[in-house]
């Protein structure tokens, strides 16, 4: 039982960060927008983080930088993509090869400095429920960050007026056009938060999960959050479920070496990445299905008065 | 107010600057920047640039770097051609270095003319299977083909990374992740005597001909324009999406695995973890840089083996970190993909009339 509660809570810790990017991609690719830059504005939010947290000794402006590189990072793909109606897919990628460039030359100062970074805070008497109080409520202050912003997300996108603009601009930008909508602010604003929070998700590896800046610490998280967005077929509770799946398989090979199975590390490390495609395969092998829950104009630029 | 109006037909005179200026943009920049750092930017930049390239052994390095992104870039521009976002190309080098050096340490007291080609055809082969991989997932899976091949490149790193920590591993390194230097019955030869530059330069130049026979010359290379640009038309004309798929993918994965068994075999000599800086990643901008065409792939291959180049030596003169070398590649890809923007666009400075906008869209008849 021990045990089991132990991995249960290092599964949330593990799922936080592609939890976070996930959802800030689930909204971004909500409004039509496929931002492909995932992998470099969770890196640039790292270093960021990292950097801004080490300089001035606080957590909190960590934090705030990291969302604030990930956003200047969003926009510069925003303006290219959104503004200029450049192809999404490659303009996405430029972001991320821009920005492993960009954060590797930026921290280059700052390998092998640790610092403090964020410890498990429990909430009372949350935390006294068995197992789960463990699991959930004896965390770190960023998973309860991503456990609100993940009902904040859910309660958004369903129940609230922005949320259903959001979905109209993504499924049909003529028709929202012509209802009035300013559909490219809307997608702004759509990458803007996903940007946010993919410099959340790399602030929470560098000040949370290893307190410290290594060049391309992401390993592919980026990539991972955006599978992770298709295998949740663009819905936030599936993003959380999906999130912790990942989380599992990436802790697993700790898990099975603390079970004393004699493994190698690299072929145990692939795990996540072997998952995810499996996760692919899934969901992908019917295309009628992908295609039902796709926003409609995901990937297509929209320029008004055509 | 500023606005993108669509140009009646492509510019191509923009099609074939926007590299230049986004060249001068990012030299611009990267002039700002050592401003911004206190260094010299003449220097600086004559350091990245000039300096590299300025003797024979320059020239050879410079070449040696070229090969590995000149063959990726060229299986990468069938594969963009038809629209087939393979990145992947990373982890076919990574598959092809990995089977040619398995080969290689297999037949390591064979002296034979047979040996090296057989080394290379390993590595070609590797990587083809791990094209091959994501071509079925797309073709019969259906699976996203930017997700899958990324993942492939994750994998196959750590395949790597097992293979040299592990099987592979010389026993008598020293504890040091490497294989045994391979038998000189395996190695490239060199092209220049008395320089590192090898045949895998011969290889890309050889690759890149190939490309522009396939898409100037050919039927398939025409069948996946078609594709790339309208695959309703591909589909109407009959020509098969899944076989010229799976033709893009095997080419690609060729291609990169052998530029991987080129590495192994040429410069390094033995399986090594940092076998690619992350050639497979820098062939994508080589690809857009050169405009998916032949020539513009010789010459952008140059150029970004200089970003290479260029990064260690400002590393060596000015103290500055090595990391100059993936800012200076992002910051031209960047740029690049704004500056094509006015390929299809031109700017405004007035809001056109109405009535035009209207007419420029065809009557649902016509469509």
């Amino acid at each position: 039982m021990e045990l089991l509660t132990n991995v249960l809570a290092a599964t949330v810790v593990a799922g936080t960060p592609l939890l976070l990017v996930a959802l800030g991609e689930l909204i971004c690719e909500r409004s039509g927008v496929l931002n492909l830059g995932q992998e470099g504005m969770m890196l640039m939010g790292a270093v960021a983080g990292f950097v801004a947290a080490l300089t001035s000794g606080s957590l909190v402006v960590g934090v705030a930088a990291a969302v604030l590189a990930g956003t200047g990072m969003s926009l510069l793909f925003a303006f290219m993509a959104v503004s200029l109606a450049a192809n999404q897919y490659a303009a996405g990628l430029a972001l991320t090869i821009f920005g492993t460039g960009l954060s590797a030359f930026l921290g280059a100062g700052f390998v092998g400095q640790s610092i403090d970074g964020f410890t498990r805070v429990a909430i009372p008497f949350l935390s006294d429920i068995p197992v789960l109080g463990r699991v959930l409520f004896d965390q770190d202050p960023l998973v309860y960050l991503s456990l609100i912003v993940f009902v904040g997300v859910a309660i958004f996108l369903r129940h609230t007026r922005g949320g259903l603009l959001l979905r109209a601009v993504g499924e049909d930008p003529e028709a929202a056009n012509a209802n009035g909508l300013k559909v490219l602010v809307v997608r702004y604003l759509a990458v803007a938060f996903g940007g946010g929070m993919a410099g959340l998700a790399g602030a929470y590896l560098s000040l949370a999960y290893t307190p410290l800046w290594t060049e391309n610490m992401t390993a592919g998280r980026g990539w991972i959050a955006l599978a992770l967005v298709v295998f949740a077929t663009w819905r936030p509770e599936r993003v959380v479920l999906g999130a912790y799946l990942f989380g599992a398989a990436s802790i697993l090979h700790l898990v099975l070496q603390g079970l004393g199975w004699k493994s190698s590390t690299e072929l145990l490390a692939m795990l996540p990445y072997v998952v995810t495609i499996l996760m692919l395969v899934l969901l992908s092998w019917n295309p009628a299905r992908t295609r039902l829950n796709t926003p409609l104009s995901l990937g297509q630029p929209y320029r008004p008065g055509r | 107010m500023l606005l993108l109006e669509r140009r009646p037909c492509d510019s191509a005179l923009m099609r074939w600057t926007s590299p230049l200026l986004a060249l001068v943009l990012t030299v611009i920049t990267g002039f700002i920047l050592f401003l911004a750092m206190g260094k010299d930017p003449v220097k600086g930049l004559t350091f990245f640039f000039i300096t590299p390239v300025s003797d024979l052994i320059g020239l050879a390095e410079l070449g040696l770097k070229m090969a590995p992104l000149l063959l990726c870039a060229a299986g990468l521009t069938v594969c963009y051609r038809a629209k087939l976002w393979n990145i992947g190309a990373e982890g076919h080098f990574l598959m092809g270095a990995l089977g040619a050096s398995i080969m290689a340490v297999q037949l390591v007291d064979v002296d034979g003319f047979w040996v090296l080609p057989i080394v290379l055809l390993a590595g070609t082969l590797a990587g083809m299977v791990w094209a091959a991989i994501a071509s079925g997932l797309k073709t019969h899976l259906h699976c996203n083909e930017i997700l899958t091949t990324i993942m492939l490149n994750y994998i196959a790193l750590n395949l790597l990374l097992y293979t040299v920590h592990g099987p592979l591993k010389d026993p008598y390194g020293f504890g040091f992740p490497q294989s045994v230097m391979f038998a000189d019955s395996a190695l490239l030869p060199a092209l220049i005597p008395g320089t590192r530059l090898h045949l895998g330069l011969a290889f890309g130049l050889l690759a890149a001909v190939a490309v522009w026979v396939l898409f100037a010359r050919s039927f398939i290379g025409f069948q996946l324009n078609v594709v790339g640009q309208d695959h309703r038309a591909a589909a109407f004309a009959g020509f098969g999406a899944r076989r010229l798929t799976w033709f893009a993918f095997l080419v690609g994965g060729a291609t990169a695995g052998l530029a991987g068994a080129s590495e192994v075999t040429g410069p390094i000599g033995q399986l090594v973890p940092q076998v690619s800086p992350g050639y497979g990643y820098t062939a994508i901008i080589v690809v857009f840089l050169g405009r998916m065409h032949a020539l513009g792939i010789v010459v952008a291959s140059a150029l970004l083996a200089l970003t290479f180049i260029g990064g260690e030596m400002l590393q060596i003169a000015m103290n500055m970190p090595k990391a100059v070398t993936g800012l200076f590649q992002g910051l031209l890809l960047f740029y690049l993909l704004t500056c094509d923007a006015f390929i299809h666009y031109r700017i405004r400075l007035k809001r056109p009339a109405r009535q035009t906008t209207m007419a420029a869209k065809p009557a649902p008849g016509e469509a």
